[in-house]
């Protein structure tokens, strides 16, 4: 569901636009990250946030 | 992985619960970019109707009854815990608590991803429901065999 969440958020988007997203450790952070590369996006970072939650960068 | 993954479900129940559940796994492979068709039929085919309340919607008394019975997606049932009503209520306010999608959410999801949404031609004819009873994103209207031929070379289910 995160990554849905996701791909509706990247789909507004253009072209070489950054989308943040903050994301929970376990199945979002392994999941989200792993299919925005296989879908084609670039996954620019991925840092710890606080607690258990991380900051991804993604770039359309 | 280069070619299109599938995933075709029926939609045959129309129980808030799995419809999520239906809409969940939709939703999901469309944003990994699997194909996705849901061929709504019988109770499904409430999910798809323009209005989601109660209304009489049919074709005869009959139908307009049984319309009325079964309503809407927002009108749905939870198929265990329905308590008159009540569950639906109590599940969608456990799932916002939660930060999990609703089934209005989710079926919005559904829309903007592409999934194919198509309803059963002759549960419409046995319900009195038409082609107008339903949301513009239902892509067709179809039978057993052309659903045989969309699902083909994917994964079916039966929900």
């Amino acid at each position: 569901m995160t990554f849905v969440k996701t791909k509706i958020e990247l789909s507004k988007l253009s072209e070489g636009d950054v989308l943040e997203v903050l994301l929970a450790e376990g199945e979002p952070l392994d999941n989200v990250p792993r299919n925005a590369k296989e879908q084609g996006y670039n996954v620019l970072g991925v840092e710890h946030v606080e607690g258990t939650t991380y900051r991804v960068l993604i770039q359309k | 992985m280069s070619d299109t993954r599938k995933l075709s479900i029926i939609a045959f129940s129309g129980e808030f619960d799995k419809l999520t559940a239906v809409f969940t796994l939709a939703t999901g492979a469309a944003a990994v970019g699997y194909e996705v068709n849901i061929f709504f039929t019988f109770w499904g085919l409430d999910a798809l109707k323009r209005k989601t309340g109660r209304s009489l919607t049919g074709g005869n008394w009959l139908t307009k009854i049984f319309g009325l019975m079964m309503g809407g997606l927002s009108v749905a049932p939870t198929s265990r815990f329905n308590f008159l009503g009540a569950g639906p209520k109590i599940f969608r306010r456990l799932m916002r608590k939660n930060n999990v999608a609703t089934l209005e959410e989710l079926v919005d999801a559904a829309k903007v991803l592409g999934v194919n949404l198509y309803a059963c031609e002759m549960a419409m004819h046995v319900l009195g429901l038409k082609r107008e009873d339903f949301i513009p994103e239902v892509k067709d209207v179809l039978g057993v065999a052309s659903f045989l031929n969309l699902s083909e070379g994917g994964q079916t289910l039966f929900i």
